[in-house]
């Protein structure tokens, strides 16, 4: 199942070459996530209404490769956003995708922006 | 090797096996404990809780797997008959010889029974061994059944008025019969015995002083007692506890040296009059004198465990016979000499007719040092006292101070337990010191509460210095600058019932309002649910209305499992359920295609559903008249229950119906952890009632609430809250219980773990709940009353609005399901590809 998480890595937002239109404003819960479907990838969207942020990252948790993120818990730590997986309550940095208790795996992370009530996530292709 | 024989395994036994493996240089030896009796050694001080629903395993000293792991070879069920000093070996009555480098008599004691005529007669018991309790059980049984309402026990001290509280909970009346002048001769004075009498009286025991007992009345079994007055007592049974009398029947027979009133003579090394036998507990004569306690006995197996591995320790000259308890919820305690009367001491006396307490010191007339006490009715101050006269300290200006308090506005009088030395014996039954408490976690062996007690041992008697040993660990934790308070988490320094109050007094009804005005951040994954679970808790807000503070079962309304996919568990109050609701069931698994399993909790459990599918499932259940099980949330899960006196034919009351009355009572209501419940219709407890938070029991005359049990990592069975009351009773305790937790506990806290961190314990939980000591129990019914009636199923909520439906969708932007999800076969049926 390792083959999965190949499927994903980060993307810088100047790398960015398609910014692909997930759905508008209304489509996404304010405070907690969205799923959305990009090819064969599934990434999990953030309407961070609180800090007036986006973020997006891979709905697959990387610990057992079950694509649950977009149902985790939102929050801080320390300031930094933060995403708790539902299945085991591992903590990721929505800002690098760090793993913010301490263990190796990581996620990906992609940029997202918002244009006239539209909201669109950054692939490199 | 070199061979140890223990002979006897009661407690002092057990105790010298565990004090000998932890010590040093132990390796070399071989330690075969025999002991007539088929059990492992029991905890005879707490003998009367067995009546109280204990069984013989709670009362274990040990598990059965104890003596394996430390290479003790235990034989039950086997009686030393007789010593060969000269061969150094022993033969068993099953004509085994085995042989010896040292052996141990711990054989203890057998119940004193006076020669009085008649106590041959059927219905005349001892009071000593699991056995008799039985017995004395299954008799009282037995002649309830034939209208006998009275008995008696003979023995006014420590251990009669402990049997006399048996007989009680038997639902017999119990007469106390003593010859001597007064209860507890040997600890109370007039005074502390006259209030202790009018105390116990109240309860409808009576007292019964100065009476010799002639002869036992009655045919073949005990009708009454005659006393030398000719006065005849009418009872149907009678429990003798009346002293204990040394078990040295082997010692005679092989030759020790005994006393004149039995015991086997022994020095302070607690060598017998053979240099490789010892004896120890009970059955010593030590000073001349046999200690019935189990402080003494435990210090006699210490000192016998490091004399046979070549130490010097000595037992102490004199021997303190302190002692606090309970003793049918009268608190007594003595200490030091409680009788002292001469030129050169006073008694400081107060007595308190009204609120039933009797306090006496005996100081020297010099005001400087304390000799002893009795305490009645309050011993709150025993601790303290005790420590006082144990270490010889200073007294305060006017020694009254010390039971009246200080009445000039200063604070303590006893000063706290940070101000005794080092070398204080805070836990008497094992000798754990001040200094080794407070060390342990000054050097960081221990962290918490627990720890300390794992590793000293301290409390795990008698368990009455159990308050100076929390303080201690407190001040100890604190002078290292260890944060004793439990806050939630980053976002929030306060605990779930700081919290709890804030939200219930500014109102707040949503999770920003509560983190802006009381915390920081943004929340997380603890505090959120934390917060949405109080809001439910004060508002009865279902889960639908925190969606995003949710966690993420509460959130979806239904368990995710291994693979991201959720189980369903519709309600079925008490586990019944009709065939065509089953049958519905069975349609809906097979449609969805679910995998099927019965819970421990008599539902059916329902896994594999895909999200998506979870709104169309709960449609055809709904539908079919059922509601959601909260099996997902930390609230009510279900109330067990054996089929009762509907069809058994053992069964006293209809459990079923109560079941189903308690769940529907309490479904849906938000808790700091899950709820579980039971009721069973008889003692036989088919519904496992005690491993739940709360269960109920039918007896004879109603039914019995237990509460604070539960199974998982550390099971527990739950502890007697009331005995013999009504369902409106049940109700009422239940309503203010299930309130006081949830406005009390901490996030995740079960009630077990609760109630264990509870200050003050049981006893105080029943002050609060039943007794009304804080004054909120209107309070918590009305809290409780408004959240029963305004229940919802929070599925039926979600089909009847569709806006509440669109976060089952996987995708925001498709209605494909997850793709990712995998199965294989599992026996007739499936389950997640593993990971």
């Amino acid at each position: 199942m390792e083959n999965i998480l190949n499927e994903y890595q980060s993307v810088a937002v100047e790398a960015v070459k398609v910014w692909f239109k997930a759905g508008t404003l209304k489509d996404f819960p304010s405070n907690r996530g969205g799923c959305i479907k990009y090819k064969n990838k599934q990434i999990a969207v953030f309407n961070f209404e609180r800090r007036n942020e986006w973020y997006a990252c891979q709905n697959a948790c990387p610990h057992k490769m079950e694509m649950v993120l977009s149902r985790g818990m939102t929050g801080s730590a320390d300031g930094v956003p933060k995403i708790a997986c539902p299945m085991h309550k591992k903590t990721f940095s929505l800002v690098d995708g760090s793993n913010l208790n301490g263990e190796e795996y990581s996620i990906a992370t992609y940029p997202v922006k918002v244009v006239d009530g539209e909201v669109f996530v950054g692939f490199l292709d | 090797m070199i061979k140890v024989i223990v002979v006897g395994n009661g407690m002092v036994g057990y105790k010298f096996c565990e004090k000998f493996i932890a010590k040093t240089g132990q390796e070399n030896y071989q330690i075969t404990v025999f002991g007539e009796e088929p059990r492992r050694a029991y905890d005879r001080v707490h003998l009367s809780e067995y009546f109280a629903g204990k069984t013989a395993d709670d009362l274990s000293m040990s598990t059965s797997s104890w003596y394996d792991e430390n290479n003790i070879i235990l034989n039950t069920s086997e009686l030393v008959l007789k010593i060969d000093k000269e061969n150094k070996s022993i033969t068993t009555h099953l004509d085994k010889v085995y042989e010896y480098d040292y052996l141990v008599l711990a054989t203890g004691s057998s119940a004193f029974v006076p020669p009085i005529k008649g106590v041959e007669k059927e219905g005349v018991f001892v009071y000593r061994t699991i056995e008799d309790l039985d017995a004395i059980m299954s008799y009282a049984k037995k002649i309830k059944q034939n209208g006998a309402t009275e008995a008696a026990v003979l023995g006014g001290g420590l251990l009669g008025l402990e049997a006399a509280k048996a007989v009680r909970d038997l639902g017999l009346n119990p007469h106390v019969v003593e010859f001597a002048p007064r209860l507890m001769p040997r600890q109370l004075d007039k005074g502390a015995s006259d209030m202790l009498q009018s105390k116990i009286e109240e309860l409808n025991i009576g007292i019964h002083l100065n009476k010799a007992t002639q002869y036992i009345e009655g045919e073949n079994s005990i009708k009454g007692m005659m006393f030398a007055n000719d006065e005849l007592l009418k009872v149907d049974m009678l429990v003798i506890s009346a002293g204990i009398k040394p078990r040295d029947e082997l010692a005679r027979v092989s030759g020790l040296v005994v006393g004149e009133r039995g015991g086997v003579l022994v020095d302070n090394t607690m060598q017998t009059s053979d240099p490789y036998i010892y004896a120890i507990g009970e059955v010593a004569l030590y000073n001349q004198m046999i200690y019935g306690l189990v402080a003494p006995g435990y210090e006699m197996a210490d000192v016998a465990a490091e004399q046979i591995l070549g130490s010097d320790k000595t037992m102490r000259e004199t021997i303190d016979m302190s002692t606090q308890l309970k003793l049918i919820g009268v608190e007594v305690a003595s200490f030091g000499d409680p009788f002292i009367e001469n030129d050169e001491v006073v008694a400081i006396v107060y007595e308190n007719k009204f609120s039933g307490i009797y306090k006496r010191i005996n100081v020297t007339k010099d005001g400087k040092t304390l000799l002893g006490g009795i305490l009645v009715g309050d011993s709150s101050d025993y601790n303290g006292l005790f420590q006082i006269y144990s270490n010889a300290m200073a007294l305060p200006p006017n020694p009254e101070d010390l039971i009246l308090g200080s009445r000039g506005g200063e604070s303590s009088t006893m000063g706290s337990a940070m101000d005794l030395p080092d070398t204080a014996v805070i836990c008497s039954c094992e000798n754990v010191t001040k200094g080794s408490i407070c060390c342990s976690i000054t050097d960081g062996a221990c962290e918490s509460l627990s720890d300390v007690v794992k590793l000293t041992k301290a409390t795990s008697g008698c368990g009455g210095c159990k308050p100076m040993v929390v303080d201690l660990v407190k001040a100890a934790q604190k002078s290292i600058g260890k944060e004793v308070k439990e806050s939630i988490c980053e976002h929030f320094h306060y605990t779930r019932q700081e919290l709890f109050d804030i939200v219930k007094i500014n109102k707040y009804t949503n999770f920003y309002e509560v983190v802006d005005h009381h915390g920081n951040g943004d929340g997380c994954e603890v505090c959120k649910p934390v917060v949405a679970s109080i809001f439910s808790s004060i508002y009865n807000d279902t889960a639908n209305k925190h969606v995003t503070t949710q966690d993420t079962n509460d959130r979806y309304l239904a368990n995710i499992q291994r693979n991201g996919t959720y189980s369903v568990v519709p309600r079925i109050a008490g586990g019944e359920i009709t065939p065509e609701k089953l049958i519905v069931i069975g349609e809906v698994a097979k449609e969805f295609n679910l995998y099927t399993k019965i819970t421990g909790a008599q539902r059916v459990d329902l896994f594999g559903a895909h999200l998506g599918d979870l709104p169309k499932i709960w449609k055809i259940l709904i539908d079919n008249g059922f509601e959601s099980g909260h099996a997902y949330g930390k609230s009510l899960r279900a109330v067990k229950s054996c089929v009762g006196n509907a069809w058994c034919r053992y069964g006293m009351d209809d459990s079923t119906t109560f079941a189903i009355e308690l769940e529907n009572r309490y479904r849906g209501i938000r808790s700091p952890h899950k709820l579980k419940g039971g009721v069973s219709a008889c003692i036989r407890e088919c519904a496992e009632a005690r491993g739940k938070d709360f269960g109920v029991i039918a007896v004879e005359g109603g039914w019995n609430l237990y509460i604070c049990g539960n199974g998982g990592a550390n099971p527990k069975h739950a502890v007697l809250l009331a005995e013999q009351i009504d369902k409106e009773t049940v109700f009422k305790y239940m309503d203010r219980f299930l309130m006081y937790y949830i406005r009390t506990a901490g996030p995740l806290v079960r009630t077990s773990t609760w109630l264990e961190k509870l200050d003050g314990g049981l006893d105080y939980l029943k002050e609060v709940i039943i007794h009304d000591r804080i004054g909120i129990c209107e309070a918590l019914e009305s809290e409780m009353e408004s959240l029963v009636g305004t229940f919802e199923c929070e599925w039926k909520q979600v089909l009847e609005k569709p806006r509440l439906m669109k976060r089952f969708n996987h995708f925001v932007n498709s209605d494909e399901k997850d793709e990712n999800i995998e199965y294989v076969p599992l026996r007739d049926q499936k389950m997640p590809k593993p990971w």
